[in-house]
């Protein structure tokens, strides 16, 4: 690309200017300190239609830095790494925490929690990729998409690469310092019938170039995912069990992780407050988290604290067996922190898998949901109302496409009411799962 | 001193640069082949308190800047950016966007037109003129008036933000503009809990003014008790109905209706592009009769108001939809080239790291002639919404939702039980045609809407009378 990303050299570069935003702002009156710096470098191309629509360049950077007076905190950003910026960020911060309450729960975590397991992840796989290279790729696979038959028009497809060095470091002496790379390619089409236009897309995304998809392979699912939306009519209303494909149940799992937040529970803002220990799903379903994975999307040994990552277990056999606390949330909930500082790493299902066809023709007659619309998702009360687009299953078959409907529920009893996941795993995401069966929904239609 | 010197001032002075010497950045920029470039520099001075649990324990201040340097070429865009502000900078990322295309003619710059546009808001630093303290008691007011309003109010949050806003713009057609942008916003959201039910309910607003008037407006006041009213209001509120039928929307903020089902399929690209459910459409009618929409970017101080958008453009009232016919696209320069159109003040970016797209500013319908109690009897079954949490559209297909956070039953034209919060989802073309009754009581939204497009989030706003849709499918649960 235009300039080579030295993360080697950049790595050196942030522990240095943290190191000297820490002793700046213990000299300039901090009890204790925390900064997090980072360099991000990248580039994007689009293609469409065959032809080079967009090539971008992204470098960016950036130091935060967070100062406790007493019990008093403060925090100020920049993305200018200059030595007069640095300054004029800790002296922001330290100006702001001149305002603050007290706050008997805030300041660092304590620093025999600090990390000391710090092991390469493996989660860092530059790409050498000229501009060209990429073009082609992003080429041949829209291209595969196109000679699709039945595929009328494009949104293109684009290919990213990036990589990233990020330092955090607080005045317990932690520098904890993560390198990573993540590559993308994904593409979208556009295909028409008497009803009018539909358009789907699909993608591949990993830290490691040798992972992701074949270009074709992308294109072409791109190309079956817009085809089979065509002829959609939308669904009777009524009472149904409801599949969703695994791109959505892990936005399921997200929504659990959101209720179990100790942000969240500590302003009662949560449907799972004082459920600890209490039945939620079936007793064959277990939820854990493995941050120290190799390789895997959101590795890391550290959390945002500092903090040791370690292996929870969220759900043990139905059961909400852990909260996911941050250093903060864990004080004012009176707990211990369980490393979850910036949230969940890769988190895992442990149950037994089924095939989708099983699913399916356990299902009998109900809708398989392959795509969501909206935000009607009530943290609170765990209310979950959404537009959706996917097919109509009858007999244990798939019948025809619909769209323009809703489904509806509450997420407890959704839970609750979880009948069986797929062995079609999604690996893209922190979240890894399959297709997740939830009977007794909603169905709003015609 | 004049906008444009005062950007200059603190966005050039500082690396070394002038006025003078954005000829010789753009020459970089305007590489062989390349039709246009243009040069966009941006400092945001950001602030935020946030209170909870009746004390100020968070504030933030971020700093950000940079220069985000764009080339065209037909077609195609070549697109880099820089944290800093410096002569190199301009060299390096001018000659990577250029690079899009490597051959054909060096075009040379027009000479330089600076852009005499309209103050949409007053040129201020939002941030000054109110002091920490008064910062602090603004919010400590909010979570006072909330806990006094009602006993079942468990918890208060309050939150008071700002944004000080520079841009400069010059590019190869000779515009050469400068927009200081002050932005600022409160909000409270309280949670009620009585017999074991607990509920959500939150309001906020602000514009392009200054934190004191802000406060002066008495909006802590009033935003903790209107929290207050919805939160309690839900702990009451029945399952809501599932299936089609009548909806009327309130007037204001529930014009995220408009935003979704036909701004979004009204931007110049995607109707360049033959993505839109509007692709082709023009002069035809899309909505029912009585229907004008307009995108005005010229309202005094809203949220979504520019005075100049991100391309130099002078910010404008665009027709979208007058009587029901379609007669506008909302355009940036490079779509309203290619469609043969002229550019429409629609140019939006999230910031310089970010690349400029047709956006909306304030998307509004315009009054019409109906009582709005007169609306709301003609009903015999429906719903009755009044204020919606965030919506989505895919512009292909027309399908659009927004989600209800206040609504409730209207039977046999009364209304009668607050319902929980709701999807509703329709076809954007077909919901228009289902507009049978309009309001006399236009409103626009309190300023608090963000836009989310290709990962891009933008300040906008919305307005509209209360309405009458004869059909539309709620997402209840209660079929």
């Amino acid at each position: 690309m235009a300039q080579a990303f030295d993360a080697r050299a950049q790595q050196t570069l942030l522990a240095s200017r943290v190191e000297q935003a820490l002793a700046l702002a213990e000299k300039l009156g901090a009890d204790a300190a925390e900064v997090g710096a980072s360099v991000d470098q990248g580039v994007e191309v689009s293609v469409r239609l065959g032809e080079v629509e967009t090539v971008e360049l992204s470098r960016d950077q950036g130091i935060a830095i967070t100062v406790y007076v007493g019990q008093r905190k403060g925090s100020a950003s920049s993305t200018d790494a200059g030595e007069d910026s640095i300054r004029a960020t800790v002296e922001k911060a330290l100006a702001i925490a001149r305002y603050t309450s007290e706050d008997p729960a805030s300041g660092l975590a304590d620093a025999e929690l600090m990390a000391t397991d710090l092991p390469d992840l493996e989660v860092h796989y530059p790409w050498a990729l000229s501009t060209e290279e990429a073009v082609s790729l992003a080429l041949e696979c829209e291209r595969a998409g196109r000679d699709v038959e039945g595929i009328t028009q494009s949104e293109g497809a684009s290919l990213s690469t990036g990589e990233g060095v990020r330092v955090y470091a607080n005045s317990h002496g932690f520098v904890g310092t993560q390198r990573g790379s993540r590559h993308s390619l994904s593409c979208m089409l556009i295909a028409e019938d008497e009803n009018g236009m539909q358009r789907d897309f699909a993608y591949t995304t990993a830290r490691d170039p040798g992972a992701l998809s074949a270009p074709a392979d992308v294109g072409r699912e791109a190309a079956q995912r817009t085809l089979r939306r065509l002829g959609a009519k939308r669904p009777a209303t009524g009472s149904f069990p409801v599949l969703f494909d695994p791109s959505l149940a892990s936005g399921l799992v997200g929504h659990l992780m959101g209720a179990l937040a100790g942000g969240a529970l500590y302003r009662q803002a949560s449907f799972l407050c004082d459920r600890l220990g209490t039945p939620l799903f079936p007793e064959w379903f277990s939820l854990e988290e493995r941050p120290m994975e190799p390789g895997a999307t959101a590795s890391s040994p550290f959390d945002a604290d500092g903090v040791q990552t370690r292996n929870n277990r969220f759900i043990a056999e139905g059961k909400v067996a852990s909260y996911m606390l941050s250093t903060y949330s864990a004080r004012r909930l009176k707990m211990e922190t369980t490393g979850n500082a910036g949230g969940a790493r890769n988190l895992r299902i442990n149950a037994p898998l089924q095939t989708p066809e099983a699913l399916l023709e356990q299902m009998g007659c109900g809708v398989w949901v392959t795509e969501l619309m909206g935000q009607g998702v009530n943290g609170v009360t765990g209310d979950y109302s959404r537009g959706a687009t996917g097919f109509w299953v009858e007999d244990g078959k798939v019948q025809y496409p619909i769209e323009e409907f809703t489904i509806a529920g509450n997420l407890e009893q959704m839970f609750a009411n979880l009948a069986g996941i797929g062995n079609d795993v999604d690996t893209r995401g922190s979240i890894h799962t399959g297709s997740w069966l939830i009977n007794d929904m909603t169905v709003a239609g015609n | 001193m004049t906008q444009l010197d005062q950007a200059a001032s603190m966005l050039l002075t500082p690396g070394g640069l002038d006025l003078d010497s954005l000829d010789t950045g753009l020459s970089h920029a305007m590489g062989a082949g390349i039709d246009y470039a243009d040069l966009y520099f941006q400092r945001t001075w950001q602030e935020g308190w946030v209170l909870e649990d009746g004390e100020v324990k968070e504030a933030s201040y971020n700093i950000d800047g940079g220069v985000g340097v764009r080339s065209l070429a037909g077609e195609k865009t070549g697109f880099a950016y820089s944290n800093q502000i410096t002569a190199d900078a301009l060299v390096d990322t001018g000659k990577t966007a250029s690079g899009i295309v490597r051959s054909g003619t060096r075009l040379a710059g027009q000479a330089v037109r600076p852009v005499s546009a309209a103050l949409c808001y007053p040129d201020i630093d939002p941030l000054a003129g109110l002091s920490a303290d008064d910062k602090v008691a603004m919010l400590k007011l909010a979570d006072r008036v909330a806990r006094a309003a009602d006993t079942r109010v468990s918890q208060v949050s309050a939150s008071l933000s700002g944004t000080y806003e520079v841009v400069l713009v010059r590019a190869s057609d000779g515009t050469l503009a400068a927009d200081i942008r002050p932005l600022v916003r409160f909000n409270v959201s309280v949670i009620a809990a009585h017999n074991g039910r607990r509920e959500r309910g939150s309001a906020g607003g602000g514009g392009r003014y200054s934190m004191a008037k802000l406060r002066d407006a008495g909006v802590a006041e009033r935003y903790a008790k209107e929290a207050v009213r919805q939160a309690l209001v839900n702990l009451e509120a029945v399952d809501a109905p599932a299936g089609q039928m009548p909806v009327v929307l309130g007037a204001g903020w529930p014009g995220i209706l408009l935003h979704e089902a036909v701004g979004h399929g009204l931007e110049g690209d995607f109707n360049r592009k033959g993505s839109s459910a509007f692709a082709g459409k023009m002069g035809q009618r899309v909505a029912a009769k009585g229907v004008t929409v307009v995108d005005d970017a010229t309202l005094a101080d809203c949220r979504g108001s520019l005075s100049v958008d991100d391309e130099g453009t002078p910010g404008q009232r665009t027709p979208l939809i007058e009587d029901g016919i379609l007669t506008g696209y909302m355009q940036d320069k490079l779509n309203a080239r290619l469609m043969g159109m002229a550019p429409t003040g629609n140019a939006r970016r999230e910031s310089y790291a970010h690349m400029p797209m047709p956006r909306m500013t304030n998307t509004l319908m315009m009054a019409g002639q109906d009582e709005p109690s007169d609306i709301i009897k003609s009903v015999k079954r429906g719903l009755y919404a009044v204020s919606f949490g965030g919506g989505q559209v895919d512009i292909t297909s027309g399908k659009f939702v927004f989600s209800a956070s206040e609504a409730y039953l209207i039977e046999d034209g009364v209304i009668t039980a607050p319902v929980k919060g709701a999807t509703l989802i329709g076809n954007g073309p077909e919901a228009m045609g289902q507009v049978s009754m309009i309001g006399h009581d236009m409103a626009l939204d309190t300023g608090i809407g963000v836009c989310g497009k290709e990962g891009q989030g933008v300040p906008v706003g919305v307005g509209q009378p209360t309405l009458k849709l004869d059909e539309l499918t709620v997402g209840g649960t209660q079929s």
